[in-house]
């Protein structure tokens, strides 16, 4: 097994990669620009719904039943997809889904993919592994042409390239796309995109997917997508692959009633996206003739395992919890060195990679628990992110100076007496440093704490002091 | 012998520990699914919303619908447009060219003045149209790449809301089925929505009483 998120792995812990980009004022002005925007459309038209409290709690029970019993709906999804002339194949890890889809594509002769935004391709690395490969793959969703042919990474779950103005994008269509001229108004450079991708679209024999959802009961796929580039991928190529994690499986057909409401006014602030696409296998004088369906593990069953974190897996990808979350929007989605960043990310990210990676993403939240309220299927992302940081620490892998301050405190803890000691010796200690009633200033590590705010000395008098002094006088 | 398979799901197995839960312990489905609007409510609110993303609504009466498209396609100044091989014959008017889709060339679709096609259902809260791709649909394909879309919708097709539309799909899932729900459109640059990508830029309804 070898579990990757991209190269989560390798990247630099969160406040060392915050640290920079925080001070990028530009990204910064972009990304709050483009949360202020959708979080405004969002709360617009999910306070137009009187039932969206019962549509969160059905989904997450939905979604609790599923991963209850994920092994049984996986079989049911395969033997209707099989029976509709869909062929499922399993991925135990992200090399393996990449291995699957190069063979395929050789299978079929080919060398060119056309693609629909996936962050489960993100996740397993795939243009990377289709570049190593020989095969050209045009990413389609305009975002992420942006991101593909800027050579940049995806900052956000919904909009990947909102980090990006649209004078840095018009420079980059102009270099890649080999243009002379080019405006600098959105609807000049989405109208270059459109040009640039036609004949791909009408040309190129394979297409490559996600899913939103994959349906046990009937063996659907349902891609939800706003631009038309999702169903030029998945109705005009001669053969369709479509990369599934294994959490986006769910019951009934009857349960995507539920999730067409809360996915689109989540993530984009729409009643309803542009486009949603359903298919069923294969469908003689429709569309792909030939469809494979690669179901991903990459450390997913490794999440199921923690009862305190499951519901991790319940995320459908919207993206709300970004948007709201102020952390993310200061720092935008790089700092988080994974495919999916901000508050979904830092519970999604180290789990996936066993805890044994991206260890400081847990610690990337203030807790204000906006992420929890705005979560379309309820995750209780800031409960998971004290779990986390728990385990972490069991992990052993927090900071030496941290694992030995910690001992320390619960030596001291442990008793009263030992309790009372050190408050002695803290009473005396803190008098080189009290000035006019407070401490801003302590040493070493403790400075840490005293660099961003003032510190209350410790009192004269502990309240077991009191108490005990005014036991005695009582007597 | 699936090696891949059967490692996944004994983790998945393994994770779960052995489960007592019965298989869908009551998902408690509390949420709106049967409408609150009169007929006349639901025929203005799914214009309303159309109008929200951007579609272009007309209306007839049932005899008046060939009339409907030679006035829309005069406007435009458009000669013809694609059909589906199923579209009911009435629906056409004389004077302008409409070509049958046997199996035309991807070129051939893209080269096109636009479609006209019928619908399966349509959702009055959310402005949506759904295509089930059947013969006075369509496939996918000619709904898709040609710029103007031409949709014929009866008002007694009109849905308040979203449960009951996929109460109507779950009986054809086996075909494929698109829901639309304005023209094409991405926010993806500054958030500033751009209609019209790739999908066709222009929707334009007829809904016939």
């Amino acid at each position: 097994m070898s579990v990757h998120v991209g190269d989560a792995a390798q990247a630099p812990d969160f406040p060392s990669a915050a640290q920079k980009l925080v001070a990028n004022t530009q990204l910064r002005h972009n990304v709050r620009h483009a949360t202020d925007v959708i979080r405004r459309k969002r709360a617009k038209v999910v306070d137009e719904m009187s039932d969206w409290e019962q549509l969160r709690e059905a989904a997450q029970r939905i979604k609790d039943d599923t991963l209850q019993h994920l092994d049984h709906y996986l079989l049911q999804f395969e033997e209707a997809c099989t029976r509709a002339g869909g062929k499922v194949h399993w991925a135990r890890d992200a090399d393996e889904a990449n291995c699957i889809v190069i063979d395929l594509i050789r299978s079929y002769h080919q060398n060119e993919v056309i693609k629909v935004k996936t962050m489960t391709s993100d996740e397993t690395g795939l243009n990377k592994a289709l570049h190593h490969a020989g095969v050209t793959s045009y990413e389609t969703d305009l975002a992420d042409l942006i991101v593909q042919l800027g050579e940049d990474k995806p900052s956000h779950i919904v909009v990947p390239a909102l980090h990006r103005n649209k004078m840095e994008i018009r420079r980059i269509f102009l270099e890649k796309m080999n243009l002379q001229e080019l405006g600098d108004r959105p609807e000049d450079l989405t109208a270059a995109a459109r040009n640039y991708l036609r004949e791909k679209f009408l040309r190129v024999k394979i297409g490559i997917s996600g899913a939103n959802f994959a349906v046990a009961e009937t063996g659907s796929v349902c891609v939800v997508e706003s631009e038309g580039n999702g169903r030029m991928c998945i109705s005009l190529p001669q053969v369709l692959i479509s990369l599934v994690g294994i959490e986006k499986i769910v019951p009934t057909f009857q349960d995507l009633e539920v999730f067409l409401q809360l996915l689109p006014r989540s993530a984009t602030g729409e009643r309803m996206n542009p486009y949603n696409s359903f298919w069923t296998g294969t469908t003689s004088g429709d569309g792909p003739q030939e469809f494979h369906v690669i179901l991903l593990d990459n450390g997913r069953a490794q999440v199921l395992a923690d009862q305190e974190s499951r519901e991790t897996l319940d995320c459908i990808r919207c993206g709300a919890c970004l948007n709201v979350c102020p952390v993310y929007r200061q720092t935008g989605g790089h700092a988080y060195g994974s495919v999916y960043g901000g508050p979904i990310g830092a519970i999604l990210t180290p789990q996936l990679q066993s805890m044994e990676h991206s260890q400081s993403l847990p610690y990337a939240s203030s807790l204000c628990g906006a992420c929890y309220e705005v979560c379309p299927v309820k995750i209780n992302i800031p409960e998971i992110l004290i779990h986390l940081r728990g385990r972490v620490v069991e992990n052993g892998d927090a900071p030496l100076t941290e694992r030995m301050a910690m001992k320390t405190a619960a030596f001291f803890l442990e008793s009263g007496n030992r309790l009372a000691t050190a408050q002695k010796l803290a009473r005396v200690g803190q008098l080189l440093f009290v000035r006019d009633g407070i401490i801003s200033r302590l040493p070493g590590l403790l400075g840490g704490w005293t660099a961003v705010r003032d510190l209350s000395p410790v009192p004269k008098q502990s309240f077991r002091e009191w108490w005990a002094a005014r036991h005695q006088e009582k007597q | 012998v699936d090696t891949a398979k059967d490692e996944m799901l004994g983790r998945i197995r393994e994770a779960l520990g052995r489960f007592a839960a019965p298989l869908r312990s009551s998902v408690p489905r509390e949420y709106r699914v049967a409408g609150v609007l009169s007929f006349s409510e639901r025929v203005e609110l799914f214009i309303e919303r159309l109008h929200d993303y951007d579609a272009i609504v007309h209306r007839a009466g049932a005899h008046e619908i060939a009339a409907a498209i030679a006035a829309t396609l005069a406007a435009r100044g458009k000669r013809g447009l694609l059909i589906p091989l199923g579209i009911r014959t009435e629906w056409l008017p004389p004077g302008f060219l409409f070509q049958r889709d046997a199996e035309l060339s991807y070129d051939e679709i893209d080269r096109s003045e636009g479609v006209l096609t019928g619908c399966a259902a349509a959702i009055a809260l959310t402005g949506t149209i759904v295509l089930r791709h059947s013969e006075s649909e369509g496939r996918r394909a000619l709904t898709l790449i040609p710029d103007y879309h031409l949709c014929v919708v009866y008002e007694q097709q009109i849905v308040e809301t979203v449960p009951q539309a996929i109460e109507q799909m779950s009986g054809y899932t086996r075909s494929p089925i698109t829901t639309v729900s304005g023209p094409s459109a991405t926010s993806d640059i500054e958030m500033t929505r751009v209609k019209g990508v790739h999908g066709p830029r222009t929707l334009e309804v007829i809904l016939v009483s």
